[in-house]
C-alpha cells in the first residue's frame, strides 16, 4: 500500500517537475526575444555557421536566410538540458532499446546529443560523424562537446563511415540519423541501399532513429523506403512541427515494452528509473510514448508509393513545396 | 555534361558527397578532354572522312557502357583497396569515365577538320562548333539534374545516351555511304559532260 501511494508520489512530482520544466524554458525564449548577438560566424565547405548568443540560449544555426534553418541550442546556465523537442523525440530510442554499448551518430550539430548519451550512458561508446569539420570545430570550442576514450570523433560522409564499418565487422546497438536540415538533403544517405547498410551495421536488438524534415511529395518516398527495409516503424512527431522521427528496428516492431510478460510492478520500475533520468534532462517520457505511433496501426502514405535508390534519388527535387 | 553530372550521384555511395569528391570528378573530366582534344585533332590528320567521325560516336557511346554494367563492382574493389575517398573517387572516376570522355572530348577537332572548307572560315566554324557544344552541354546539364533524374535510373540515362551517340554514329556513317556514292555519280557525271 506504502509503495503504492510512494509511485503516486513520484509520478506526482514527475509531472510537476515536468511543468515547472517547461515554464522554465519557455520563459527563457520569451525574454529571448532580444536581438541575438553573434559570436563566431564562418563560411565552411559546406554551408555557413553562426553561432548566436540570446540570454541564456546559445544556438548553432546553419544557412542563416532560410526559414526552416536548424538550430542545435543549449543553455548555457544548464548545458545538459536539452533545449529543442526533436533532441527529445530522438530518445525515444530509449525507451525501445534501454542499454545501448555502441552507439553511432551520424550529423555533430552542437554535439549536444552526443554529450547527453553520455551523461545517460556513461559507459557507453560513442561514435560522432560530421562530415564538416568546422561544425566539430565549432561544437568543441563552443558548445562543450565532450570527446574522450569513449567518445570519438570521425570528419568524414556519413555513408562512407558505414561502408567502412560494415568492412571492419562493427556493430551498433543505437544507431542515430541526425543529417538532415530541411534545407538541403543528402540524396545518398535517404536510399534503400543505405538503409540496408545501416540495418546490416546494427547488432541483433539494435535501433535506428532517424531526425528527418521532409515534406511535401518526399514524405512518401522517405517513408515508403524506409518500410521496404525494417518493415514497421514508429514514427513520433509533435504535430506543430516540421519534422519527425523514424524509430525503426532491426528485427522488425514489437510492442515498446511487452507489458504482458512483464509484471506491472516492473514495468513502472523500469519506466521511472529511466523517467527520473530523462527529466533530469527535461524530457517527460510519458509525452514520449504519447508521440509514438507505429506504422502499423497508422499509415499516412499510399502503400504503392515508389521507393528511393541509389539509382533514383531525386530527393532534393521532390521535396520543394 | 549529362554523364559529369550522374557521376557525382554514381560515386556517391561509395566515396560520400564531400567536396572532394567533385574535384575528382571535374579533374577527371577536364584532364580526358584535354587529351581527347588532342588526339582527335592528331586523327583528324590521317584521312578524314565522315564514316570515320561515325566510328567515335560509336566507340563513345560503347565505352559509356561498363558505368551501367560494372561500376557497382568496380568501386567496391577500389573502395576496399584505397581507404582514402579522396583517392578512392580519383581512381573510381578516372576507370569509369577516362577512356569515354577522352572519346568524347575528340569529336570537336574532328567536327571544326570535316566543316573547314578554307582557312578563311576556319575561326567562324570553330566559333559555331563551340556555340553548339556549350549550348548542348549547358542543356544537357539542366535537362539531367532537374528533370531526368525525377523521370528515370541512372543507369537507363546512361543507356540512352549511350544509344544516342551511337544512333548519330550510324546516320554519320549512313550519310558517308549515300554521299561518297553520290558523289561517284556526280564525277561520272562529270566525266561524261567532259
Amino acid at each position: 500500500m506504502l509503495n503504492v501511494i510512494g509511485k503516486r508520489i513520484l509520478s506526482f512530482c514527475v509531472v510537476l517537475n515536468t511543468f515547472i520544466t517547461y515554464i522554465f524554458i519557455s520563459n527563457t525564449l520569451v525574454i529571448s526575444t532580444v536581438q541575438a548577438e553573434v559570436i563566431h560566424s564562418e563560411r565552411s565547405l559546406y554551408t555557413n555557421i553562426l553561432v548566436e548568443d540570446k540570454d541564456d540560449l546559445r544556438c548553432l544555426k546553419f544557412n542563416v536566410k532560410s526559414n526552416k534553418t536548424r538550430q542545435s541550442c543549449q543553455l548555457k546556465s544548464e548545458p545538459q538540458k536539452l533545449v529543442f523537442n526533436y533532441t527529445k523525440l530522438l530518445l525515444t530510442g530509449l525507451l525501445v532499446n534501454p542499454e545501448p554499448k555502441r552507439i553511432l551518430i551520424i550529423g555533430l550539430g552542437g554535439g549536444t546529443m552526443s554529450n547527453t548519451l553520455h551523461q545517460l550512458l556513461p559507459d557507453s561508446y560513442i561514435d560522432n560523424v560530421e562530415i564538416d569539420e568546422s561544425v566539430i570545430k565549432v561544437a568543441r570550442q563552443y558548445f562543450g562537446f565532450l570527446e574522450n576514450e569513449q567518445i570519438k570523433t570521425y570528419s568524414q560522409d556519413g555513408r562512407v563511415f558505414v561502408k567502412r564499418a560494415l568492412l571492419k565487422k562493427q556493430e551498433y546497438d543505437w544507431i542515430i540519423l541526425d543529417a538532415f536540415n530541411g534545407d538541403y538533403i543528402p540524396e545518398h544517405l535517404m536510399t534503400k541501399e543505405f538503409l540496408q547498410e545501416i540495418k546490416k551495421l546494427l547488432s541483433q536488438k539494435g535501433i535506428l532513429t532517424a531526425n528527418t524534415f521532409s515534406s511535401s511529395k518526399l514524405y512518401a518516398y522517405e517513408s515508403a523506403t524506409y518500410k521496404s527495409v525494417f518493415g514497421h516503424f514508429y514514427q513520433v512527431s509533435i504535430k506543430d512541427n516540421s519534422n519527425r522521427i523514424i524509430l525503426a528496428r532491426k528485427s522488425g516492431l514489437e510492442p515498446i515494452i511487452d507489458r504482458n510478460k512483464l509484471t506491472e510492478e516492473q514495468v513502472n520500475k523500469e519506466k521511472d528509473k529511466l523517467a527520473l533520468e530523462l527529466l533530469a534532462l527535461g524530457v517527460d517520457v510519458e509525452k514520449l510514448y504519447q508521440n509514438m505511433k507505429s506504422t502499423a496501426t497508422s499509415q499516412n502514405w499510399e502503400d504503392d508509393n515508389p521507393v528511393l535508390t541509389d539509382q533514383f534519388a531525386p530527393a532534393n527535387l521532390l521535396n520543394i513545396d | 555534361m549529362c554523364v559529369e553530372l550522374l557521376a557525382g550521384r554514381i560515386l556517391a555511395p561509395f566515396f560520400g558527397s564531400s567536396v572532394h569528391i567533385w574535384g575528382s570528378i571535374i579533374t577527371v573530366f577536364m584532364l580526358s578532354l584535354s587529351i581527347g582534344y588532342l588526339l582527335g585533332g592528331k586523327l583528324s590528320t590521317r584521312s578524314a572522312s565522315l564514316s570515320r567521325y561515325g566510328v567515335i560516336f560509336i566507340v563513345a557511346g560503347i565505352t559509356l557502357l561498363p558505368i551501367v554494367t560494372s561500376s557497382t563492382w568496380l568501386m567496391e574493389a577500389i573502395f576496399i583497396a584505397i581507404e582514402d575517398s579522396r583517392y578512392g573517387s580519383l581512381l573510381a572516376s578516372t576507370v569509369l569515365f577516362f577512356i569515354p570522355t577522352i572519346i568524347l572530348g575528340m569529336l570537336s577537332p574532328y567536327s571544326v577538320r570535316l566543316l573547314v572548307k578554307d582557312s578563311n572560315e576556319s575561326g567562324q566554324v570553330a566559333g559555331k562548333l563551340y556555340f553548339v557544344s556549350t549550348l548542348g552541354s549547358a542543356l544537357g546539364t539542366i535537362i539531367t539534374s532537374f528533370y531526368f533524374v525525377m523521370w528515370f535510373d541512372i543507369n537507363t540515362i546512361v543507356i540512352s545516351v549511350s544509344l544516342l551517340l551511337s544512333l548519330l554514329g550510324g546516320t554519320a556513317i549512313v550519310l558517308a555511304k549515300v554521299n561518297s556514292s553520290f558523289s561517284s555519280l556526280n564525277t561520272q557525271g562529270d566525266i561524261s559532260h567532259a
